[in-house]
């Protein structure tokens, strides 16, 4: 057995063992399902309920999905911007880190004030919530291209485009794909949150409503749905990172002089 | 050996009858010549002169090696020639003109081989190809034939022929190298520029790789202007070497390297040789100081 196999099968046990070790421990403890339903509980709500959560998930993901992509759109477009123009950085970056700090919970209010409480604020969410890492990690790529290198592609005489799109935007794909995983994340977040507050559709307003009908299976059964969700948004992300940026992580150990 | 003196009294633009065009029809223009070119970087009291007046010339098919204290303006001098900087008085000459670098087909190599990691070497050294006139106007089309054999010829030429696919990471030091030079000459330049490209490799490989860049030399016979502290690497490769002041610096001796090309290695043993070595090195010592 290789260590990563051993790693994986130990890390499975350990899944399997902390709901194990849950029911257990609601069985001996006589906790009421009103506080803390067990898992067996929970796997039959997921059961029975799964048609009626379905529309949700689909909604849930919409929002997390077309939010993140107008996100990226817009990340990459400032990043790029500001990672190219040492002007564009100087005069805007003042105004992202500001923008950057506030929590981003705090504008989902100005959301549903403008838009309406539905889809529309839980998109927006989702967007505004993850530009921010793909800007940075854009313009930073940017930033670090050689200047021997720049030097050598200059004096052949190539153009500020030609050097972007050689040079520039290549080097950039790992930072990128980085900071897709986290922005993925991140929008999803933004998305349930969103919908959790003001929205009547969406995984975030099931567990918002059965929390307010006491149907406390059917709020830990939208947790698990939320956790395998943002577990499998992460897991494509980083998949994706691997395959299209394998020459960055490939061959570290190998010193080159 | 023979060492003479080869500081042109004053730098004209090429006169009708140049006399060097008689002796020698190979050198009858001058390529590159800096004319009390200055360059001074920032101003007012934090303004740092990188580089005296100078005065330079090269002719078409030299190799001028460039040695001197570190910090006195070797780098500064590749980036004026390449157009990169502007000098800060005088003038950058190419073919006696004031012309932009553009005209002259450029190919530049740093000690840092700057490969791009995610291309295959072919793809690296081809890069080139993708970016200057002629070839980029037919690379799309040309991509898998006539280019890509061109590249693996020169890979060859340099020892890298089953190297054409691997990555970068895949290579040594040495083995980069040999790829970077590759670059700098894959689109045929008029003018090869090196600033200290064999500085971070050892004694034997840097050997390896003066006797490959002098059969490239000998082989395509471009304009070299090789920045370098290693003063057997200068009288090994060069046809000339020019002797540069501490900062702000400016050359202080020009000499010719009369030895017949191409040089076997064991000339660096050479008594001859090893005493314009401990020539130059006494002259940098000076000037040190
Ligand atoms: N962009 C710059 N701004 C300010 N000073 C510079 C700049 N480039 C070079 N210099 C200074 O000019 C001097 C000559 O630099 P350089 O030509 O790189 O020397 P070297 O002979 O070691 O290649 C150095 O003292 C360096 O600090
Ligand atoms: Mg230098």
């Amino acid at each position: 057995m290789t260590d990563a196999t051993r790693i994986r099968l130990m890390s499975s046990s350990f899944i399997l063992g902390f709901f194990l070790l849950w029911e257990v421990l609601c069985i001996v403890l006589n906790v009421s399902d009103l506080i803390l339903p067990r898992p067996s509980e929970i796997a039959v709500t997921l059961w029975t309920r799964f048609p009626v959560l379905w529309p949700h998930i689909l909604q849930t993901l919409y929002a997390t999905l077309t939010g993140f992509t107008l996100g990226v759109i817009i990340g990459v477009s400032i990043g790029v911007l500001i990672g190219t123009s040492r002007v564009a950085y100087g005069v805007a970056y003042p105004l992202l880190v500001g923008f950057s700090s506030i929590p981003k919970v705090a504008v989902v209010p100005i959301f549903v004030l403008w838009f309406g409480s539905g889809t529309t604020p839980a998109i927006l969410t989702a967007m505004v919530i993850c530009v921010f890492p793909i800007v940075v990690n854009i313009a930073t790529g940017l930033a670090t291209t050689e200047p021997d290198l720049e030097d050598v592609l200059k004096t052949l005489g190539a153009s500020k485009k030609e050097i972007l799109w050689n040079v520039g935007l290549p080097r950039t794909m790992p930072y990128f794909f980085a900071s897709l995983k986290v922005a993925i994340t991140l929008s999803f977040v933004g998305a349930v949150l969103s919908e959790t507050v003001a929205s009547n559709k969406g995984i975030g307003n099931v567990m918002m409503t059965a929390s307010s009908n006491f149907q406390v299976s059917l709020v830990f059964a939208g947790l698990i749905v939320l956790a395998l969700m943002g577990v499998a948004l992460y897991a494509f992300f980083s998949f994706l990172e691997s395959r299209v940026t394998g020459w960055a992580t490939r061959g570290n150990d190998i010193a080159i002089t | 050996m023979n060492m003479t003196s080869d500081i042109p009294a004053q730098a004209m633009p090429v006169p009708a009858t140049p006399p060097a065009s008689r002796t020698n029809p190979v050198h009858a223009r001058p390529a590159i010549e800096l004319q009390d070119a200055s360059v001074v970087f920032g101003k007012g009291p934090q303004s740092v002169t990188a580089l005296s007046p100078t005065t330079l010339r090269m002719e078409r098919g030299d190799f001028l090696a460039l040695v001197g204290p570190s910090g006195c303006g070797k780098s500064t001098i590749l980036r004026l020639v390449s157009n990169l900087i502007q000098p800060s008085s005088g003038l950058v000459l190419l073919g006696g003109r004031e012309v932009a670098a553009k005209e002259l087909r450029i190919g530049m190599a740093f000690q840092n081989p700057t490969m791009l990691p995610w291309l295959t070497i072919e793809k690296n050294v081809m890069l080139p190809l993708k970016i200057v006139e002629p070839f980029k106007r037919t690379f799309r089309q040309d991509r898998k034939g006539a280019y890509r054999d061109r590249v693996h010829a020169l890979l060859a030429q340099v020892g890298l022929k089953d190297f054409a696919n691997h990555f970068p990471w895949q290579l040594s030091g040495g083995m980069l190298q040999r790829a970077n030079l590759c670059r700098a000459l894959i689109h045929d330049p008029d003018l090869l520029l090196l600033d200290e490209p064999f500085g971070a490799l050892d004694q034997f490989t840097r050997e390896e790789l003066w006797q490959i860049l002098q059969d490239l030399y000998l082989d395509r016979k471009p304009t070299v202007l090789l920045v370098t502290h290693d003063l057997r690497e200068a009288g090994f490769l060069a046809r000339r070497i020019c002797v540069m002041s501490a900062r702000p610096g400016r050359v202080i001796s020009d000499r010719a390297v009369d030895l017949p090309q191409p040089r076997d290695i064991g000339v660096i043993y050479d008594p001859a040789f090893v005493e314009m070595t401990q020539g130059l090195r006494e002259l940098i010592a000076q000037v040190r100081k």
